[in-house]
């Protein structure tokens, strides 16, 4: 350019919104105005076309008969899409095969796509999508993880892990408990369904816009099912209306499908599901069926355990192997396990590929262990919390390995929990509740502490690199772009806070625009709560790439040390010459000085050896407790959350408010896993509860009236992660499982405490009545 | 031809198709695409908008689900979506606590949490827990937890400004009223759908004599689940949200008299004050949108076996008063239903009102509603009681139970086990027992037959306990 724009003079002024502070999430004001604009609210082309699909109606068998011509007759239909028209790859299986763009012959689930349609209007479309003349052979579907344990239908092998002989160790050991767990799923219930609208580009390539946490992934596979190379595709996501897992994987079919269809009639295609085929079409959380058998001492004192772990995967890979996994690597959860042999099957179901969901599998594994501490505790007569602590990782007595050779290295969870404990007046309100059900007949309370400890890292170890891309032009205005999406999390924040601290400038100047894989490539996807700690290292590599070569450039022009030059206060200062961050930035361009760099990151040290199932798979671990106290009416089975603290280690905050939000909504969606969040399918593999109205999530009066959080102070993380903060994504919502031990806890008291409660989750209403009505009967016999 | 106010600009509509959401018009017809779909159901709250309505030289802020609203029931309404709330550049106050507050995240249920703010705001509530919880059960937060939500709730409530709707509120009340003021049927007609909104009672029984086949609307909040969900069109929708003689509350010594086209929140505390233990119903049963949409009658007419106000209108002896052309006739809820989704009305004919008798003197009114979540559920159960002791002896004795059959229920055998006897443990067991003779319940998604019947026995058991020690607290709903 041939002028440049006025700027402000040197003028110390504080930097405003670096690391550390709780600003605004970045799109606030646009979040409550209705113009933060979402995949559906893009301005589309004039001619645009509305893809819809046509869903399975059993849930296992060969297709006989598929006619569409009633759905090609209907009104304002353009074209339909069989799986004969995909030109290229037609298996989008993330990881290994088995996802069918379209069903191959047969059906693998109920509400399986069979077709897509393209019309003018998203009302003729799925109209015309319902249309179809379907004629099938039916197979019998396996919906129950039983079933398929029992005939070792596996999506994937088995696998274990192990330390000594758990089985001696069990056998030697004074107590045995053993018994069994059933764990429901989850259905996301982003607020935002799925959404994709691919655009044709005159390179015959596609720019697609998808509500999706892992555009690269979503790019590569539009060019395979579109058999082009993949620089022809670019995507486009700027946020989402939330994400939790559920837009990882399950994202990319929609987005293919609107790219095949647009590659068929050549015009752009939105596609949009309906709530209800949104919820039968896409995974969820998995089921998982835990059987375990331990041994401990008179003291409670775990000395070996033998846990076996059955997801119910649905009908294809998916991610299963890693959450099965992640399950088995949280099977301790914050304890050591002197013997152990963890065992993870990954079991199919004729039910829709069940995928990732905030944890991950890590909030099964953890379930059973800790309603296994509660169970100890009432066969050796103990506070649940004592059973805790005694059998925490700790450093002294070499008891401070996990069960796959990971060493523990930076011990919160104790000292942690020991200060929850003392603010929550546990201890107090444990001999208070005692007393109210030694006084209430009808009302029961429960009180249950219970830890996370949760290991960040991606477990497939090429995912954990990210790359940034920053540009300062010459008015001192700053373009931030990364890898991460933005689903709701405040990742867009964070990263933002953190170049605008590499620069001492406010974070006004800081733009972070929509995530392009045309601006970084080869992006993992934004899960495993890696966003913030992948990203913004990039991102701040980025910065300080700019900044060395700012600093060069200073140190040249003004003749000064290059320790001389300084950004501080929005500012530049170079020994005695001073300059605003917008006149440096002027300097430097009409020197030539390049103002663009990438920043790329991985995270050090992290392996995994499946073949001996040893490693270190985690960075290191984020850690927090909670204390739920609980009533229930033993009439009914109804239940209320009368209070919840938590203390949650989120090493040293980049954004507390938003660290906060993260905790505070983790452990609600956690808490709705567990109590009224029930997925419910018939016989023949239906999914029956499909939509709001009879699948439920929490809502504002479940909130807890005492809901206090506090993040846990002075710990910075002891690894070298950006400004020495902690993920906090996926392990708030573990911290959810105190009111379950809560629920068990107030149900255990009306056989004062000495019988365990079967209680599976989610423990609805109903369920908590049962274990109430089985308890009084095995009292009274 | 529809007229209503978009924020302050005069809307004339002619030819829509009457299935047409509120929701569908904004996002596809006005590009007004800050309302979003999160369900197109009624249960989430992601497309609140509220609605501006006459109320004498006043308006009446109401939150609604825009994507279960059928367009023609906004004539002569002011629509307010959330892209009016900022004014010459700055927030309004609902907007700036949320922002404050950290209320967002993704931001998608945003704009719905804002309108249910601003409806909460003009109407002056004071936020407690309870009146928040019962103002924004209807709209479903995926990512903060409510926490901060609540605050900014609350921090807004304290803000004392008024906004411009206060402004132009005369103008407002002038343009609404001008169109009021044209007392005629509005016809809607698009892709051979009609849709009628008559003015009187004479009209619209007229209107059903023609169109015996068509479509009552009163809410919608029911029918327009046929057209979301069902993916069906309907050809020809009578409003009868606009029949002054429908809109009607009355109350005598002896009793209510609720018009079919009262919406629950319009009715509520005359409900509340006669039968206190309502409230607790009325809280719970849908949401805000809903109860501000639903009615009364809509709950009664439909003949779900699982609504919650049948198994109430049953054990307070309520009548329907139904009118066909010139006739009417009187009849007992409890003889409206017949068997699943059919009841006793007939070809052209229509609710009018429903009659419901004071409570007499003796009579213990208590009603629980169990589901799986608190709010916003639909009931597993929900159970209804009405009993009268004279002197220790049950003199009467009314109970009735939703989802518990193929329709709303007297529990005959139950009844008559408490009949002329003692009101004690030994009696209520009794009853307790008989009660099974009188429900086959099935099991669903919801609950299984097993509980259904169990907890509805227990239902007695706390009505029992409830009666035998009022100071006690015995619901967990009400625990604090």
């Amino acid at each position: 350019m041939r002028s440049l724009v006025d700027v402000s003079a040197a003028q110390k002024t504080p930097m405003k919104g670096g690391e550390g502070q709780s600003l605004k999430h970045e799109s606030a004001e646009k979040h409550v105005t209705g113009e933060a604009l979402y995949t559906d609210d893009l301005v589309t082309p004039a001619n645009i076309l509305h893809g819809y699909v046509g869903l399975s109606t059993i849930a296992r068998g060969l297709i006989k008969k598929m006619d569409l011509s009633q759905v090609k007759a209907f009104p304002g239909v353009v074209d339909v899409l069989t799986l004969d028209d995909v030109p290229g790859h037609y298996d989008i299986g993330p990881v290994y095969p088995g996802d069918p763009v379209l069903a191959d012959g047969e059906v693998q689930f109920w509400g399986q796509p069979l077709f897509a349609v393209a019309a003018t209007s998203y009302k003729a479309a799925r109209k015309a999508a319902s249309l179809a003349v379907l004629e099938y052979e039916p197979i019998k579907p396996v919906v129950s993880i039983e079933e398929g344990l029992q005939a070792k239908y596996f999506v994937r092998p088995s696998h274990t892990q192990k330390r000594g002989d758990a089985r001696k160790a069990i056998d030697e050991a004074a107590h045995r408990l053993q018994g069994e767990l059933h764990i429901g799923g989850q259905e996301h219930f982003s607020l935002e369904g799925q959404v994709s609208m691919a655009v044709p580009t005159e390179d015959d390539g596609v720019l697609l816009y998808t509500s999706s946490q892992h555009p690269s992934e979503g790019q590569k596979l539009v060019a395979q099912v579109l058999g082009i190379a993949i620089n022809r595709v670019t995507v486009d996501m700027r946020r989402m209306g939330g994400g939790f897992g559920g837009k990882e994987t399950n994202a990319n079919q929609w987005a293919c499908l609107a790219a095949l269809l647009m590659h068929k009639t050549g015009r752009a295609v939105k596609i949009r599901l309906a709530r209800s085929d949104d919820m039968c079409a896409t995974g969820k959380r998995h089921p998982f069926l835990i059987r375990y058998d331990v041994g401990f001492n008179q003291q409670g004192l775990i000395e070996g355990v033998d846990i076996t772990l059955s997801a119910a995967c649905g009908m294809s890979p998916d991610l299963s192997d890693a959450i099965v996994d992640r399950a088995m690597f949280h099977a301790d959860n914050a304890y050591f396990f002197p013997a152990a042999c963890i065992t993870g099957h990954r079991v199919k179901t004729d039910t829709v590929s069940n995928t990732a969901f905030r944890g991950f599998g890590g909030p099964q594994g953890m379930l059973g262990i800790e309603g296994i501490m509660d169970d100890i505790a009432r066969v050796v007569n103990k506070d649940p919390l004592d059973i805790r602590k005694r059998n925490f990782y700790s450093d002294s007595g070499k008891r401070n390995m996990t069960h796959y050779g990971q060493t523990i290295e930076h011990m919160v969870i104790a000292d942690l929990v020991d200060r929850l404990e003392h603010q929550s007046d546990y201890r107090v309100r444990r001999e208070q509740i005692k007393q109210f059900n030694a006084a209430n007949k009808v009302f029961k309370k429960g009180i249950a502490l219970t830890p996370v400890k949760f290991g960040i890292s991606f477990t497939a170890q090429h995912l954990n690199q990210a790359g940034a891309l920053v540009h300062v032009y010459t008015d001192g205005s700053i373009q931030l772009n990364h890898g991460g999406t933005e689903m709701g999390q405040g990742l867009f924040t964070k990263v933002a806070q953190i170049v605008a601290t590499q620069f001492q400038v406010d974070i006004d100047t800081v733009l972070c625009t929509s995530t392009r894989t045309d601006k970084v490539p080869n992006t993992s996807p934004t899960a495993a709560s890696s966003g913030t700690d992948l990203n913004g290292m990039a991102a701040k590599e980025a910065a300080t790439t700019i900044k060395l070569r700012m600093i060069n450039f200073a140190a040249t022009h003004f003749s000064v040390e290059q320790d001389d030059v300084n950004f501080i206060d929005n500012q530049v200062i170079a020994g005695d010459h001073c300059l605003s961050f917008s006149q440096f930035c002027q300097l430097a361009y009409l020197h030539r000085v390049s103002l663009s760099a990438t920043g790329f990151y991985r995270t050090p040290k992290i392996y995994y050896d499946r073949e001996k199932a040893q490693g270190q798979p985690f960075f290191y671990f984020a850690n927090g407790a909670a204390v739920s106290e609980v009533l229930v009416d033993t009439l009914t089975g109804e239940y209320k959350v009368l209070r919840v603290d938590i203390c949650h280690d989120v090493g040293q905050s980049i954004n507390p408010m938003i660290d906060r939000g993260q905790i505070e909504g983790g452990f609600i969606q956690g808490m709705g896993w567990l109590t009224t969040e029930e997925l419910l399918w018939d016989k023949h593999g239906k999914l029956l509860t499909n939509n709001p109205a009879s699948y439920k999530i929490p809502t504002m009066a479940d909130t807890p009236a005492i809901f206090n959080v506090e993040l846990l102070p002075n710990s910075p993380n002891t690894e070298a992660t950006v400004f020495h903060s902690k993920a906090v994504g996926e392990p708030p919502l573990m911290l959810a499982i105190s009111v379950w031990s809560a629920l068990r806890d107030a149900v255990s008291s009306v056989s004062n405490y000495q019988i365990n409660p079967l209680l599976d989750t989610p423990a609805t209403p109903e369920r908590v009545l049962h274990a109430l009505q089985a308890l009084k009967e095995r009292r009274t016999p | 031809m529809l007229k209503f106010l978009l924020n302050d600009s005069l809307q004339t509509v002619n030819k829509i198709d009457p299935n047409i959401s509120v929701l569908e018009y904004l996002r596809e017809h006005v590009f007004r695409t800050g309302t979003k779909e999160g369900c197109a159901s009624g249960d989430c709250g992601a497309c609140t908008v509220v609605v501006a309505e006459l109320l004498g030289e006043a308006l009446c802020y109401q939150s609604i689900n825009a994507c279960i609203t059928p367009i023609g029931t906004l004539h002569g309404k002011q629509l307010i979506t959330v892209e009016d709330l900022k004014y010459q550049g700055q927030l309004h106050p609902v907007q700036q606590s949320m922002v404050e507050c950290h209320g967002s995240q993704c931001g998608f249920c945003t704009p719905g949490f804002v309108m249910s703010m601003f409806a909460f705001y003009k109407n002056n509530l004071k936020a407690t827990r309870e009146t928040i919880n019962e103002a924004f059960s209807g709209n479903l937060c995926r990512c903060t937890g409510y926490s901060s939500i609540i605050n900014a709730i609350q921090h807004a409530s304290h803000d004392s400004l008024s906004d411009q709707f206060s402004k132009k509120q005369q103008q407002t009340v002038a343009c609404l009223k001008s169109i009021g003021e044209e007392k005629n049927t509005v016809t809607l007609q698009a892709n051979g759908k009609q849709f009628f909104s008559p003015v009187c009672i004479n009209d619209l029984s007229l209107l059903l004599e023609i169109y015996p086949n068509a479509r009552l609307l009163a809410g919608g909040t029911d029918l327009s689940l046929d057209i979301t969900q069902g993916l069906q069109d309907v050809d020809l929708m009578i409003y009868i949200g606009r029949v002054d003689e429908l809109l009607q509350i009355n109350e005598d010594d002896s009793c209510l008299e609720i018009g079919a086209a009262v919406s629950y929140s319009q009715c509520s505390d005359v409900l509340v004050k006669n039968f206190p233990d309502l409230l607790e119903l009325l809280t719970r049963l849908g949401s805000r949108q809903i109860r501000n949409q639903g009615t009364l009658a809509g709950n009664v007419a439909n003949a779900s076996p699982i609504a919650d106000m049948p198994p109430v209108l049953m054990v307070l002896n309520a009548k329907l008063s139904l009118r066909c052309g010139q006739n009417t006739r009187v009849l007992n809820v409890s003889d409206y239903y017949q068997s699943y989704k059919v009841t006793a009305l007939q070809r052209s004919e229509f609710i009018e009102k429903i009659i419901i008798p004071k409570a007499r003197k003796n009579e213990e009114f208590r009603v629980y509603k169990i589901s799986k979540r608190l709010d916003d559920d639909i009931s597993s159960t929900c159970a209804a009681f009405n009993i009268q002791i004279v002197n220790g002896v049950v003199e009467n004795a009314l109970i009735a139970l939703g989802g518990m059959a193929d329709i709303p229920k007297r529990a005959r055998h139950c009844e008559q086990a408490l009949l002329q006897q003692a009101w004690n443990e030994k009696t209520m067991t009794n009853a307790m027992r008989e009660m099974a003779k009188d429900f086959k319940p099935i099991s669903d998604f919801r609950a299984s037959a097993q509980y259904r019947l169990l907890v509805s026995q227990h239902c007695l058991r706390r009505f029992f306990l409830e009666l035998e020690s009022r100071a006690d607290q015995v619901r967990v709903t009400r625990y604090a």
